[in-house]
């Protein structure tokens, strides 16, 4: 009889491809839990705030209390996320421990290293991890990281950043993917990116783990727009539960995501939704309160 | 050419359509009941089950396919896929489509830091199967029809009962495309029968 390996690459990015085409929403409590995974959530983030409310709190954004993502954990079949700080190894190890399905070395948070993010190959808990560009993308992939995001501006409800974000880094493929071979080196040095995943992606044309939308997402035709830039999925994480109606937004952006081209049903699910969350204007922020700018 | 389809509400649907077209048939996306029609098997692919199971109830495809496979034409499931076509699931209220004689529990490997890869002895396949098993369900009791084709530590892993096919671990997610080969012929077998029934 053959052995049985557990935390293998295939099985750290695959359970990043059993999440595609679905919506990942935040949530903070079992009740908010409950309410996602009946709307079609394919998995939730459990957080102590949303990012909209850990903007508001200010100061230090740490993991979440282990009773909240227990809780969130006890609550739902579906798998269930939860954030540590970039660099933050007793955070990660921590919620490995407690049997999280996926972890998010998340800029959401108050960073705990300025310059080494988390050696994520070590783990047998997969993470995802989030990148305004390709190069941020394949430094994160190159530390093992099995599943990537945008960055976009978190708890904004501005989808601007998450699609300046998505456009760069398929832009960037396209760029890599047309040219020849003598170049790559370069293109790799100038990205700050791995050598070997920058000849991966000249040869595929694709990055090698599953690539969702995060930061920004606030209505059902934000999230068809991020599956429209090509996006695997979505995140949401204050869009949801900061609007007016909670389970209509979340049954909404589940299907607007699964049938991104029919505009029609996109147009019915938006109708009556009530509002919103409040947005804020990116330019409004001072750059201590820009988020996509921590981590490298 | 023969077309085979996937259902495209959620999940690892690009990896199934690759294997079926590695195996020779032309995959399609399905992601509205009327596509049903120009198919001749269909691949329920993983994901999350109940994600996939709120989706087809809210698109009518519950009752679709369960028309589809009492036309005898070949379901596919794997992971949350078996899940769906299962015809109950432990501890559970919600079922799915309820197409086969079996009794599946979820999550039943544990939970993600759980998943694993190991080779499997698959019957009716000569060499061994890359079982990769992501928060993988089991199959906890089969019907006198339901045939075991694959086991793991004293646990059943995949079964056919005539035109469906199950698997708990995903094939989709390796270059080995014996078991879409498989799908493709039981298609095959399938068209063959449906036709006589006509003639």
């Amino acid at each position: 009889m053959s052995s049985v390996v557990v935390g293998t690459e295939k099985v750290k990015r695959g359970m990043a491809e059993m999440q595609k085409g679905g919506v990942i929403m935040d949530v903070i409590n079992a009740e908010q839990a409950k309410i996602a995974e009946a709307a079609g959530a394919s998995a939730v983030m459990a957080l102590e705030r949303v990012p909209f409310d850990i903007r508001q709190a200010g100061g230090v954004a740490r993991m979440a209390d282990p009773r909240i993502v227990e809780e969130v954990m006890k609550a739902v079949s579906i798998p269930v996320m939860a954030k540590a700080r970039i660099g933050h190894i007793v955070e990660a190890r921590i919620l490995e421990a407690m049997g999280v399905d996926y972890i998010d070395e998340s800029e959401v948070l108050t960073p705990a290293d300025e310059v080494f993010h988390l050696n994520k190959r070590e783990y047998t808990v997969p993470f995802v991890c989030g990148a305004k560009d390709l190069g941020e993308a394949l430094r994160r992939i190159g530390e093992g990281a099995s599943m990537i995001r945008t960055k976009g501006e978190p708890g904004t409800g501005n989808i601007v950043e998450a699609v300046r974000h998505q456009r760069l880094i398929q832009a960037q493929i396209r760029k890599i993917r047309g040219m020849s071979r003598e170049e790559l080196m370069t293109e790799a040095k100038n990205l700050q990116a791995p050598y070997e995943l920058v000849l991966q992606i000249h040869e595929t044309g694709k990055l090698p783990v599953v690539n969702f939308a995060a930061g920004g997402v606030a209505t059902p035709a934000d999230a068809a727009l991020m599956m429209e830039l090509g996006s695997d999925g979505v995140f949401v994480g204050s869009g949801i539960f900061k609007s007016d109606s909670p389970e209509k937004f979340a049954r909404a952006i589940v299907q607007a995501t699964t049938h991104y081209k029919d505009y029609k049903l996109i147009g019915e699910l938006s109708k009556d939704l009530g509002p919103a969350m409040k947005g804020i204007e990116i330019s409004s922020l001072d750059d201590s309160q820009r988020m996509q700018d921590r981590g490298w | 050419m023969m077309k085979i389809g996937v259902l495209s509400l959620q999940g690892a649907v690009s990896e199934h359509m690759h294997g079926i077209e590695q195996a020779g048939a032309q995959a399609v996306e399905i992601k509205r009941v009327e596509q049903l029609q120009e198919i001749e098997g269909i691949i329920i692919p993983g994901g999350e089950s109940t994600t996939i199971g709120h989706l087809m109830r809210l698109y009518g495809f519950v009752e679709a396919l369960r028309d589809f496979s009492a036309q005898g034409k070949p379901v596919f499931g794997t992971c949350a896929g078996l899940i769906v076509i299962a015809g109950e699931i432990e501890g559970q209220e919600q079922k799915h489509l309820q197409l086969m004689d079996i009794i599946v529990r979820r999550n039943a490997f544990g939970r993600q830091v759980d998943s694993f890869e190991v080779d499997l002895t698959f019957k009716g396949i000569d060499q061994s199967v890359k079982g990769v098993f992501i928060r993988a369900p089991l199959i906890s009791s089969v019907g006198p029809d339901v045939e075991v084709l694959a086991i793991h530590h004293e646990q059943i892993v995949a079964a056919r009962q005539g035109h469906l096919l199950v698997t708990s671990f995903h094939p989709e997610l390796t270059d080995d495309f014996q078991l879409h080969n498989y799908f493709v012929k039981m298609v095959e077998e399938m068209r063959g029968k449906s036709i006589q029934h006509h003639v």
